[in-house]
């Protein structure tokens, strides 16, 4: 429970952040909320020789609206995004999926960046950005680029984002108004991983769903994009067999591990019933 | 004298005696940060100690090599089992009388045992220390399941014992078996299932689980090289044991030997035994001079220190058509790990576990219990049940409800049935104990009117039909528990440990201007004994609570007890708090009676005085006798005023009670919510009943964390899953249920005071409980007995086994 000896590093720009990376090369760490990152420190799965911390980078907070797109500061916490009017009111799915994020103390420092970059199939940001379609703006010696979130995870804490990139912002496109949105996940109690969630996002005119997205948590070795669940959705009045289909369709694509949460084929299963219950949620809350 | 002078009622209420919601006084400094743990002990030039520990379950230690760990700047020393050797320190005695490693001597028994102790200047080096500890193993195979231990061609764990035929219990049947233990007569009860109407038979697993106290296990060794003597801060349940087991083990003379346990964060059993970082610390501190601390992390906390349960227990029922018990037959396989390190009394391989007959007048009945050896962790500890009571009696509740069943009885009924009636107290088992007290049917109904029963089987009756319509997706179940707790260890007749017989202590000291400091040999980890104590000496005494300090912890200043474990502080030290207290009051009326100028006889306690029989007017309060016993005193009588009791009790205590649970399942994810939970407990007298309820509420919690999901398990290779929080389930405030409590009181007629004790009452009867409505949730569709923890995932493979989803 006592981590490896480390050497820390307190920039205070992006600009220095990155060099430094550069320059301590692999093992080199950038910190956020350290989270996720200090407990695999502890129990010496990792041990980055440099913590980079990006908390004295003011550049790396804030909530914003940017034309058609919102933005968040990778720094920005949960317990902000919780706390935001901005997404309660055009994202309110930010902060229902952020209230489900382990517990206050671990809202209050753990950080939206933290969170995608991570490469956590636990993590439940990942799965919703997906759900989201939104982008990663990151930045590196080599200058800035974006990645689609749904082009970002390769396998398990390995993504797109290369050694000396910092991910500085999360940008997400405005959903619909009148959107349906849900995140269920189910858990065993407060501060535990998910056993399987999904995010469902649904845009209903007359009755019928013009628009679906969907992400899975923990239920393969990425978070998933479930492409076809919601396909199966499009086109329907969600009615019970459009949504037997998408959750059959959710189930097909993953590939859960077993661990002392569940075996592989609950898991499989969970993934199932955790859409079947997002939608049938989110159509609850759409403007129809 | 133009005060109204109080009446006796206002008096009897300034004392916060007996019966009053007193608020914990040891919660000022808890909630405060200022409690003073063994982390917060801090010396100069103290050293810090971690162990390198064993990746395999099982496998034989090729080499060992320190050389680098020694060479790590900061590092002062390397223990292994070769340094060990020549002091006899590589195995040391259990209080189960078997001997258990200290450091692995040739061989590693379980995943994480103690291979070497590094000594540091710091925690951080003495972690990076570790890691260079070099181990070469040859890997062997390993046995994690306990039935097949046993089996003619399992691998030899042991090789230290292998040929000792004779373990501490009696004769050993196979080189991995520890001990058989029997109870009852065999021979009437296998008579009565040859002709039973109607028998039952069920394996009921009890999972191996882990208490995980707040505080982990730890301590600070202090070697005073000039006076030859010891200190030693830790973790202990039971201190005075402590200095006992060092004393024996280090050669320095008992006097000499100073164990302080200070404030204690939660033991629940955990904290009882002696550890291989207790006295690697002790070793360490001796050879090196200098104060040497060892502290637990949560991983080893809960993958090494003594582990909980892991019982299983075939159990028969033999019944008559009508429902009449007449028999119980049980066999037990217990696991207890690589070492026999369990928590018992000497003579009582498996604790109290033949209490299973329960709270039902069984007229026959045989328990036999076989102890194995696997590749795991040792230990096999209370964890907040006294004794194993916590298994015997999840085998009868579970076995009446199997009963109830095959009878088509509902089984409220069949227990009222067999329950032991009033007028048959005091009653003595057919496995042998005498249960002083007790009022069930009472109890029982009570429960029953508090919690609707008839109103709640009919909704489940229409909930069911429902289901069965296909409108609703979740199970409602009942579960039902009447238990009876079997505390207070323990009459030396009956109880020992290494020897010592399970008495506990008070010593009582009045100081000339009335206030009190008194000593117990028990130990708080949070019951609150500075409160409770206290009340017992303020009723007993006229003094104000409030001006009573109580102190334990200290071998040096402590009477010798045996510390606190299996609810036996207010049962054994209570009583010896009050029997103290009496001598005192004896006393103090002699003084009276000098200082009123008549004699004792002419005396009348009265709360807080001694009153002139007839002359109310006339009296002498317990403060005025206080300051006389330092100056004024009869003739011949010595001065002070201070008594000390030793109390060896006559007999256990049986507290008892009557749980009720509703609960709904969701078939599609298998999570269960519990609706409601009532608790009704009789624990005799209740001395606070805040206290009381409190503790009330962290067993029922317990209950429902290891009934629900908590386990220690091992994967095939032996390794320890789960040994984290992250997957070992401590549920938080918003999982666990709200508790409803309630109370009869049937004082134990043996107690000075009749209280019985009660922290433990709660795990024993709510995991049957809680397991007793997932069972029954279940039952019309004929699920079988569904085994623990009664997690998501368990339960949804029933409903799938059910056929539930298709
Ligand atoms: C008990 C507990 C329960 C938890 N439960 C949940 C849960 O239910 N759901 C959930 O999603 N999470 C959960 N978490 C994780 C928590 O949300 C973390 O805070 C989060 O995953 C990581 O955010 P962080 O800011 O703490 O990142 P850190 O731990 O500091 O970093 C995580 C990783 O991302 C990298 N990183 C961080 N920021 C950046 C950046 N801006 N650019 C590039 N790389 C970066 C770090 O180098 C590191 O590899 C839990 C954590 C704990 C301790």
């Amino acid at each position: 429970m006592i981590p490896a000896k480390f050497e820390y590093h307190r920039p205070t720009s992006v600009q220095d952040a990155v060099a430094l990376l550069a320059q301590l090369g692999e093992e080199a760490h950038p910190l956020a909320g350290g989270h996720s990152l200090i407990p695999v420190m502890k129990t010496r799965l990792a041990a980055p020789e440099h913590l980079v911390d990006l908390a004295g980078i003011s550049s790396l907070k804030g909530i914003r609206r940017e034309q058609d797109h919102i933005a968040i500061g990778a720094m920005a916490t949960q317990s902000e995004m919780i706390a935001s009017p901005l997404l309660a009111e055009i994202l309110p799915i930010i902060r229902e999926t952020s209230l489900l994020i382990g517990d206050p103390q671990i809202r209050y420092v753990g950080t939206i960046g933290g969170n995608v970059a991570n490469g956590d199939p636990g993590n439940d940001m990942p799965a919703l950005m997906m759900c989201l379609d939104a982008e990663y703006q990151l930045a590196g010696r080599n200058g800035e680029r974006r990645v689609r979130a749904r082009a970002f995870y390769f396998g398990a804490y390995d993504t797109a984002r290369q050694n000396d990139e910092i991910l500085t912002e999360v940008r997400i496109p405005i959903p619909a108004k009148g959107h349906g949105y849900a995140y269920e996940k189910l858990k065993r109690k407060v501060g535990d991983y998910a056993v399987a969630a999904a995010a469902v996002m649904l845009t209903i005119t007359n009755g019928t769903c013009r628009a679906a997205s969907i992400g899975l948590t923990n239920v393969a070795d990425t978070p998933l994009w479930a492409e076809a669940a919601a396909q199966a959705l499009v086109g329907t009045r969600i009615d019970r067999t459009a949504i037997a289909n998408a959750a059959n369709a959710a189930e097909a694509i993953t590939n859960p591990a077993s661990d002392g949460h569940g075996p592989a084929e609950y898991r499989r299963k969970m993934t199932g019933v955790t859409v079947r219950r997002a939608i049938e949620r989110a159509k609850l809350r759409a403007e129809v | 004298m133009n005060d109204i002078a109080p009446t006796q009622a206002e008096r009897a209420e300034k004392l916060q005696g007996l019966g009053c919601k007193r608020k914990r006084v040891e919660d000022i400094r808890f909630t405060q940060g200022r409690g003073n743990y063994v982390d917060d002990v801090k010396l100069p030039g103290m050293l810090f100690g971690d162990f390198a520990r064993s990746s395999h379950a099982h496998a034989r230690i090729k080499s060992i090599d320190t050389s680098k760990a020694l060479a790590l700047p900061g590092v002062k020393a390397v223990l292994t089992a070769a340094d060990l050797k020549p002091l006899k320190l590589h195995y040391m005695p259990t209080l189960a009388g078997d001997v258990a490693a200290v450091l692995a001597d040739e061989k590693v028994l379980f995943q994480n045992q103690e291979i070497a102790f590094v000594v540091a200047e710091d925690r951080y080096i003495a972690a990076d220390a570790i890691e260079l500890v070099e181990v070469e193993y040859e890997a062997l195979p390993v046995v994690v399941d306990p039935f097949q231990a046993m089996a003619p061609d399992a691998p030899i764990l042991r090789d230290d014992i292998k040929d000792k035929m004779n373990g501490a219990h009696g004769p050993r049947k196979h080189y991995n078996h520890i001990f058989n233990w029997q109870v009852g007569d065999k021979q009437a009860t296998d008579e009565v299932f040859k002709t039973a109407e109607v028998t039952t038979k069920d394996l009921f697993v009890y999972q191996r689980t882990h208490p995980a106290p707040l505080e982990t296990c730890q301590c600070v060794a202090s070697m005073d090289k000039v006076k030859g003597e010891l200190t030693v801060w830790g973790t202990f349940q039971a201190p005075h044991v402590v200095r006992t087991v060092v004393s024996i083990l280090s050669g320095i003379a008992e006097h000499k030997v100073h164990v302080i346990a200070p404030d204690i964060g939660g033991g629940f059993g955990n904290k009882v035994g002696v550890y291989p970082g207790y006295v690697c610390a002790i070793v360490a501190s001796i050879v090196l001079g200098v104060p040497v601390k060892w502290v637990e992390d949560r991983m080893e906390n809960l993958s090494t220190t003594s582990f909980a349960r892991d019982y299983h227990m075939a159990t028969e029922l033999a019944a008559t058509k009508e429902g009449k018990i007449l028999a119980m037959r049980v066999h037990m396989l217990a696991d207890h790990g690589a070492f026999d390190a369990c928590a018992n009394p000497s003579k009582l391989p498996a604790g109290f576990v033949n209490i299973c007959t329960g709270s039902y007048d069984i007229p026959v009945a045989h328990l036999e219990v076989d102890g194995v050896y696997t590749n795991k962790a040792t230990g096999g500890v209370a964890y907040r049940c006294s004794l194993r009571v916590t298994e015997g009696i999840y085998a009868i509740e579970r076995a009446i409800e199997v009963l109830a069943k095959k009878l088509g009885m509902d089984s409220v009924d069949l227990r009222m049935k067999n329950l032991i009636k009033a007028e048959q107290f005091p009653y003595r088992s057919a496995l042998g104990w005498e249960y002083d007290s007790g009022n069930y049917h009472v109890a029982l109904q009570k429960a029953l009117d508090a919690v609707g029963y008839p109103a709640l089987r009919a909704e489940q009756k229409a909930r069911r039909e429902a289901f069965r319509r296909g409108e609703t997706r979740e199970l409602m179940g009942i579960g039902v528990c009447f238990f009876t707790e079997i505390v207070g260890a323990g009459p030396s007749r009956h109880c020992d440990i290494l020897g010592v017989g399970m008495f506990d202590s008070a010593e009582i000291r009045v100081h000339p201007t009335g206030s009190i400091v008194a000593r117990m040999g028990t130990k708080s980890q949070g019951q609150a004994h500075e409160t409770t104590y206290a009340q017992i000496i303020a009723t007993e005494l006229g003094i104000p609570a409030d001006d009573i300090t109580i102190e334990e912890g200290d071998t040096d200043t402590a009477p010798y007890g045996l510390g606190t474990y299996g609810s036996r502080s207010t049962p054994v030290a209570g009583a010896a708090t009050a029997m103290a207290a009496r001598k005192i009051r004896a006393k103090a009326q002699m003084i009276a009676a000098h200082l009123l100028e008549v004699s004792e006889y002419d005396l009348e306690w009265d709360v807080d005085r001694f009153t002139v029989k007839g002359l109310p007017e006339k009296f002498k309060t317990m403060k005025e006798i206080a300051w006389a016993a330092h100056n004024n005193l009869p003739p011949g009588l010595e001065p002070g005023l201070e008594a000390v009791n030793y109390y060896d009790p006559p007999n256990m205590t049986y507290p008892f009670g009557a749980y009720f649970c509703v609960m709904d399942i969701d078939i599609d994810t298998g999570v269960a919510k519990t609706r409601r939970f009532y608790a009704l407990d009789d624990c005799g007298t209740r001395i606070n009943p805040m206290i009381i309820e409190g503790q009330v509420h962290g067993g029922l919690t317990e209950a429902f964390a290891i009934a629900m999901g908590q386990e220690i398990s091992y994967d095939a290779q032996g390794n320890v899953m789960g040994a984290s929080f992250m997957d070992f389930f401590l549920p938080t405030a918003v999982e666990t249920p709200k508790w409803e409590t309630d109370f009869t009181v049937t004082p134990s007629p043996h107690h000075p005071i009749g209280a019985k004790g009660v922290g433990e009452s709660p795990n024993v009867g709510g995991v049957p409980c809680f397991s007793n409505a997932v069972n029954d949730a279940f039952a019309f569709l004929d699920a079988g007995h569904i085994q623990m923890p009664h997690d998501g995932w368990r339960l949804w493979t029933v409903a799938e086994r059910l056929g539930l989803h298709a």
